[in-house]
Parts: structure tokens; C-alpha cells; sequence
């Protein structure tokens, strides 16, 4: 295989892996302001204590192995997006020192402070998540230097705001599925309520994206004739997200949580498909997009890069689940608990 | 040689001035979480072969300060990933395909082992056995080492290129990687990881010795800590003894390959015989000189060359724009020396005084050690400081100039405004930070630090919990 290939299937993975694993914890954080008292805070936060900085890792080995991969694209996103992925950065920030610092005094005030920066970090992280797909699916102004050639307010457009509203539902299912495995009784009554919500939110948005996805991004299905069997991945998606209810109905949330997590590596699939052979489309003209072809690394790097993945991934994946087996079941809080 | 790129000055200022920012706040942190982890294998290898619970109540202890000191690290960390695409698109167009397999080699074997087996450490002493506990701490302390590995691999080719060609792709030349292992090992990265290293290790020791210090000195939990001052002083001590070796042995490897930044370091304008090495001294860019230099003649060709009469480089060699700031690179240089020997002499005496069994009465030196941490710190952050000046005014030294690595496509409103954010978000961290740990310190030891009775198997029995409680109800206790 073409390792320009295989490295834009590795970071569709990277960025799945990324996705379904803080997507829960982003969620968590999203509902984290629904919570009503100071324990029921605590829980939720515990629930993700342990995971949050394993799962944010996925994101950073994305951004290295995309610069490693793909410098180019890497090099023109992050400086075209410059003020977005500065406010990416504050939203990460303040998640990670919110949890870190929330517990450390009992002022109601303090923890009010470090509870409200949480739940706007995760949102605005979820947020500004979706509205770079739905501007990579639209295309960018990129100039023949492969520079962005666009302002900060180019971003923000109705299309990119849908699939940035449309994450936010997204994460903030996945992240009430994976609260009700790690509550019980009232609480997780409750949270299931929020879970049929979020579902509903997230169907509206989901049914309206791709509607205008198919009217104003044709060329998504460029790859469709190519390789007619991307239509099983769209079945794929469309059974796991359908799957989503019926395990809410039967009153079993692990099984949901796992079809909320095959649903986001199926529409990240989906949106890998679209893309392909692009990782960014100019808007100006396609002859100045970034492709797999024109972004890359020499293929001896590659082929290091790949070397690495395939003696470490193993390991990663083995004790990544080893390490959530140790901390699987319900949230006891503790004396080391946030 | 990449072609000049029109920018103005104000944004190249502007991104170095916001990476000078971003990297010295993020370096307060990796030196604290390599030095403590090594600390933490110590104090936990120490309990399972002496079976003194003592030590488990301090690993204990000092793991709920490495949890917050990691997640400043991993927090503000991130920005630096992000910042070479966002600030210096140029440059990563330039390096990403040598630097690649370095940051790829960073990502699989060391972030995810460091992050994974952290809550293994910290959230894990009730649930998973001794064994596996120590394990996992092994595992984080090894996880720490990697990212200093590769991070300064991929510095240290900045530094010293190695195993590559320049080949133009799409009309722009870019360092393409020819030889992995040159790379790895290119000619200054085993000795500036040594150096970096070391350092850590000095900043990990100063930090428990200052912790422990302290807590003597106000009488408190003062058995457990004799045990952990005695350990960290050692431990300290040992590192900075090693660190002017390993600094020597550096200072050659900059002397061959950087001449440039040798003599700024140095303050020497000309090229010199028998060149005196300058111990304080106010390097005046007008004069061309050193003034008021008070120096030991030959000496500096003595430790370059190991031959009194040798000549040692000068500035002079140098075309004016290819100097780096000499005064700045010279105090940061000295800065970084100076503290190192006080930090040496400090541990050295602190050690004799463990010896003698006098450590714990000795109130002046117990307020230095309180102190040391701050200054193994600064030694830290002052002696990256004149690498990356010292550099100057190259970004990959010999191949491209700091000033056209830069984002073309950023312009400078939008990095002041990104700087201003950085600022006043660090700014409160910081405060945050220090407060949080201030009180962990003063604290101390408390019962959440206790090791469980009847060890794991009471605790998993306890987990089990037959009395089918709610898992969310607080419980009555612990």
C-alpha cells in the first residue's frame, strides 16, 4: 500500500481514537453544569479523572504524527486557523487545570469559578472540533504558496457553525452514555432522561447537516463511484447511530456507549472519505489544494513513522485497555478523589 | 537556502517573545516530573526492599504533588506542539520530515505510557497491587526520560544537523532525513540529553530536599521527613557534582560545532591564544570586547583543548549577521554556571552534614536547601535560555535563519493578541499553581497518605463491597 495512504488512514484513526475517547470526556463536560449539587459534580468529574489526560494524548499524537506526516498541510492549517487553534488551546488548558484545581479549596465561590471554566472549556474545545471539519468539508481560502489567505471571521460560516452545534450534541450523547455506566439509581435515571435529549438534538442536526452537506458539498461523494463499498460505512453509521435508542429503550447503556463510539468512528470515516485524496481543499482553486500527494513526507520518513507505529501501537492499545479495566465500574469517591 | 521571505520585523519578534513565553513556563514542569518521578521509583523501591511503610506514606505523598505538577505540564505542553505549525509554519515545512520520526517515536512510546500508567500511580494505590504499583511508577518515571529523549534529539538537530539532504519539494527546499540514526545521534544530542537530564534530577532532588527541609525546620512530621531529606540531598548532590562534568564535556561539543556561540558565551570577540576563560565580565558590542572582565588566562584553551597555547575561536570569525547577541547569550551562560556551582557547593556541604548525622540541627543550611529548588530551577531555565540564544541567529543552525522561519500567514495583531491571552492565562495559572501547591506542602503528609490496612487484598475486599452499597453514596469513611 501507498504509505502516503496508510498514513492518512493512521491519523483517521488517530483522530477517531481521539474523538470517542475525549469526545466522553468533552461530553462529561458539557453536561457537567446539569449536575446539582457538589457530589453529584464530584462524580462526574471522577468519572473522567483518571482517563482525561490518556485520551487528550490521542489528540497530541495526532498533531505530531500529522506534522510528521504531512507538514505541509500541518504547517498551513495551524498557522491559517491561527486564532482558532489559540482558543482551542485556552479551552484545553482551562478543562485540564479545571479539574486539577477544583478540589484543591471548599469555597463554594472557587469551585463555581473552576465548575463554569470546565463546562465552557469543553464546550468551546467540542465546538471549535466541529466547526474546523465543517470548514475543511467547505474548503479554505489556500493560495498557490499554500498559505491561508482567509481572516479569523472567514471560519466561522453557517455551515461550519452546523457541524460545530452538531459536535456538541454529538459528544454530549456520548458523554451522558458513558456517565450512566458510571452511575447509579436517581442520578442515572436522570442522566438516561438527558441522554434521550441529547439524542434528539443531536438527530435535528444531524438530518439537517447532511441534507445541506449533500446540496452544498457534492464533491463529497466524489470518491463514492471509485469505491462503491464506502456505502457500507455509511450503513455502518446509520445502524450504529440507529442502534443508539433501541439499547437506551432496552435499558442497556453499555451497549449504547459502544454503538455512540462506532457511530463517531464512522462519521469520522465518512468525513476521511469526503476528503481523500485532499487534507485541505482550497476554495480558490482545486489545483492549489494539499493532498496526500503534494503535503507529504519523503517515504523514507514515512516508513520509519510506520516502523514506530507498528512496534509501539500494540503496546499502546494493550495497556490503554488494561488501564481501563482497572478503573472500570461505578464512581467511588474517595480519599483520592478530585 | 529557503528564499527571503518579506515580514516584518514585528512578527518574528512577536513569535519569538511568544515562544520564549510558552516554553520557559512549560519548562517549570518537565524537570520537576523527571527528577520527582526518579525520586518516586526511589521511595516506593525503597519501601518494598526495606518494608518501611514510611517510605510509602512519602511516595504517597509526593505523587499527589507530581499529579498536579504533570497535568501543568501536559496543559501547557500542548501549546508547544501546536505552536510550530501556528507561529513557525516555515520552519515546520522546513524540518517536518527529519523531525517526524523523532515526534511520531515521542507520541507512541512515551506520552501515551507517561499519561496512560499516571492514573495508575496516582488513582491506582487502592486497587492495583504493590507490585504493579511500582510498576507503574517505574513506567511514568521511564515515559518522562523518552519525551526528554526525543524532544532534545529533534533540539539537538536544530543545533547540530546530522543525516540529511536538502532536496527541493514543490519548489521550496526542505531537510529531507537520509540516516534515522545520524539523526538520533547527531554530534551534540548524547550530551545535551546528559545535560538536560542531570539538570532534572538536580531540580527533582532541590525540590523534595526543599519540601523536606522545610518541614524539619517548623517541626513537623519531622522523622518522616529526615528520611526523604536524607534521600533527596543524596540524590541531589550526586546530580550536581555530575552536571560540570557533563557541562564540560558539552561546552567541547559546542566549541567544535558552534564556535559562534561558544565565544559569545565566552564574551571573546577575537580569536584567541592561550584564551582566558572570563568568570564576570560586561561583553560591550561598541568596543568589541569584554570589559571589566575578570578572567583566568589560558584557561578557556585549556578546558576547549586541553592545551594551554591553542587558539579558541572568536567572533571575529564570524560576519557581523551570523553573531548571536553576545551580552545576552554571555549572562545567561554565567547565570546558569554560577548557580550550578552555588547549588554543587550547597548539596555538597548538605551531604557532609548527613554524614556526620548534624543535617537535621543545622538551621542554616536546612533555609539554603529551602531555597534550592528555585535556584535549580533558574539554573535550568538560564541554561536553555543561552542554548537557544546562543543559536541565534539561526533556527536550524547553518541552514535557516530564525527570521524567515516564521508564519507568513499570521499577521501581527492576531500574535499580540495570542500573547496577551498567553500572558494573563499563565499569569493566573501560575498563581493557581504555586497557591495549590503551597497548601499540599504546608499540609504535608495527612491521612489520606496512609497505606491500607491489610494491604490490597483488604482493599479489593473492601471494593467488592458485599454490603451492596451504592458505589456514589459518599462513604462513611476514607
Amino acid at each position: 500500500m501507498d504509505l502516503r495512504v496508510l498514513w492518512f488512514i493512521l491519523l483517521g484513526v488517530l483522530l477517531a481514537g481521539y474523538a470517542i475517547l475525549d469526545g466522553f470526556d468533552l461530553g462529561v463536560g458539557i453536561l457537567h453544569l446539569g449536575a446539582r449539587d457538589d457530589r453529584e459534580r464530584r462524580v462526574f468529574l471522577n468519572s473522567i479523572g483518571p482517563l482525561w489526560d490518556g485520551n487528550e494524548v490521542w489528540l497530541v499524537t495526532f498533531g505530531g504524527a500529522l506534522f510528521a506526516a504531512f507538514p505541509e498541510a500541518y504547517a498551513t492549517a495551524f498557522s491559517g486557523f491561527y486564532l482558532a487553534f489559540m482558543l482551542l488551546l485556552f479551552a484545553l488548558i482551562m478543562r485540564a487545570v479545571s479539574m486539577e484545581f477544583r478540589g484543591k479549596s471548599d469555597s463554594p465561590a472557587w469551585r463555581r469559578f473552576w465548575d463554569a471554566s470546565f463546562f465552557g472549556a469543553s464546550l468551546a474545545a467540542a465546538l471549535l472540533f466541529g466547526v474546523a471539519v465543517g470548514d475543511s468539508m467547505l474548503g479554505i481560502p489556500i493560495s498557490p504558496d499554500r498559505e491561508y489567505a482567509g481572516g479569523f471571521f472567514d471560519l466561522l460560516r453557517p455551515y461550519a457553525l452546523l457541524v460545530g452545534a452538531l459536535n456538541v450534541s454529538l459528544l454530549a450523547l456520548h458523554g451522558s452514555l458513558y456517565l450512566q455506566l458510571k452511575t447509579e439509581g436517581e442520578l442515572q435515571a436522570r442522566i438516561n432522561r438527558w441522554s434521550w435529549h441529547c439524542f434528539g438534538i443531536f438527530l435535528t442536526l444531524y438530518l439537517f447537516t447532511t441534507i445541506i452537506t449533500l446540496a452544498r458539498v457534492p464533491q463529497a461523494l466524489s470518491n463514492f463511484e471509485r469505491f462503491p463499498w464506502l456505502w457500507g460505512v455509511v450503513a455502518a453509521s446509520v445502524l450504529a447511530l440507529a442502534n443508539i435508542p433501541r439499547q437506551l429503550y432496552l435499558g442497556r447503556p453499555g451497549r449504547a456507549f459502544l454503538s455512540s463510539a462506532a457511530a463517531i468512528a464512522s462519521l469520522i470515516a465518512l468525513f476521511g472519505a469526503a476528503l481523500y485524496p485532499n487534507l485541505i481543499v482550497s476554495s480558490l482553486d482545486p489545483a492549489w489544494s494539499l493532498t496526500t500527494a503534494n503535503a507529504a513526507s519523503s517515504p523514507k520518513t514515512l516508513g520509519i513513522m510506520a516502523l514506530i507505529a507498528a512496534l509501539g501501537l500494540p503496546f499502546v492499545l494493550s495497556y490503554t485497555a488494561a488501564i481501563y479495566w482497572v478503573f472500570r465500574g461505578k464512581v467511588e469517591l474517595g480519599r483520592l478523589s478530585y | 537556502m529557503i528564499d527571503p521571505i518579506p515580514v516584518g520585523l514585528d512578527v518574528v519578534l512577536l513569535s519569538r517573545l511568544q515562544f520564549a513565553l510558552t516554553i520557559a513556563f512549560h519548562y517549570i514542569f518537565p524537570p520537576l516530573s523527571i527528577g520527582l518521578g526518579a525520586l518516586l521509583v526511589c521511595m516506593e523501591g525503597a519501601c518494598h526492599v526495606t518494608g518501611d511503610k514510611d517510605w510509602e506514606r512519602l511516595a504517597r505523598f509526593w505523587t499527589r504533588i507530581f499529579a498536579v505538577n504533570f497535568a501543568m505540564g501536559v496543559a501547557t505542553g500542548i501549546v508547544m506542539e501546536f505552536q510550530f505549525g501556528t507561529n513557525w509554519s516555515t520552519y515546520s515545512r522546513f524540518v517536518g520530515d527529519v523531525f517526524g520520526s523523532a515526534l511520531a517515536a515521542e507520541g507512541i512510546f512515551a506520552f501515551f505510557l507517561e499519561s496512560g500508567f499516571l492514573a495508575v500511580l496516582v488513582f491506582g494505590w487502592d486497587r492495583v497491587s504493590p507490585r504493579l504499583h511500582l510498576l507503574a511508577t517505574v513506567l511514568v518515571a521511564l515515559g518522562a526520560t523518552f519525551s526528554a529523549v526525543w524532544i532534545i534529539v529533534a533540539n539537538s538537530w536544530q543545533q547540530t544537523p546530522a543525516g540529511y539532504a536538502l532536496v527541493s519539494h514543490h519548489g521550496v527546499l526542505r531537510a529531507e532525513i537520509t540516516d534515522f540514526w545520524a539523526v538520533v545521534f547527531n554530534p551534540s544530542s548524547l550530551q545535551r540529553l546528559t545535560h538536560t537530564l542531570l539538570g532534572a534530577y538536580l531540580v527533582g532532588g532541590a525540590f523534595v530536599a526543599s519540601v523536606s527541609a522545610w518541614h524539619v525546620l517548623m517541626g513537623r512530621h519531622v522523622e518522616l521527613m529526615r528520611k526523604a531529606l536524607g534521600l533527596s540531598v543524596l540524590f541531589a548532590a550526586a546530580a550536581a557534582l555530575a552536571l560540570p562534568l557533563s557541562g564540560d564535556l558539552q561546552a567541547r561539543v559546542v566549541a567544535r560545532t558552534q564556535p559562534a556561540k561558544l565565544a559569545a558565551f565566552e564574551g571573546l570577540y577575537r580569536t584567541t591564544q592561550r584564551a582566558p576563560l572570563s568568570l564576570a565580565g560586561l561583553p560591550d558590542d561598541s568596543r568589541q570586547e569584554t570589559r571589566f572582565n575578570i578572567a583566568v588566562p589560558g584557561l578557556l584553551s585549556l578546558l576547549v583543548h586541553h592545551r594551554l597555547g591553542a587558539a579558541v575561536t572568536g567572533l571575529d570569525a564570524f560576519a557581523p549577521a551570523d553573531r548571536p547577541p553576545v551580552a545576552l547569550s554571555y549572562f545567561l551562560y554565567h547565570g546558569m554556571i554560577g548557580a550550578g556551582l552555588a547549588l554543587a557547593g550547597l548539596f555538597v556541604l548538605a551531604a557532609w552534614r548527613l554524614r556526620q548525622g548534624r543535617l537535621h540541627q543545622d538551621r542554616l543550611i536546612l533555609w539554603g536547601l529551602v531555597g534550592s529548588v528555585v535556584a535549580a530551577s533558574a539554573a535550568g531555565q538560564l541554561g536553555w535560555g543561552a542554548a537557544e540564544v546562543g543559536r541565534q541567529p539561526w533556527i536550524v543552525y547553518g541552514l535557516l535563519r530564525t527570521a524567515d522561519a516564521v508564519s507568513r500567514s499570521v499577521p501581527a495583531s492576531h500574535m499580540l493578541a495570542s500573547m496577551s491571552l498567553f500572558a494573563v492565562v499563565y499569569l493566573l495559572l501560575g498563581a493557581v499553581w504555586l497557591r495549590v501547591l503551597d497548601s499540599k506542602i504546608r499540609r504535608g503528609p495527612d491521612e489520606s497518605d496512609e497505606p491500607r490496612e491489610g494491604g490490597w487484598l483488604g482493599a479489593a475486599a473492601e471494593l467488592a463491597d458485599p454490603a451492596g452499597r451504592s458505589f456514589t453514596e459518599p462513604r462513611p469513611e476514607g
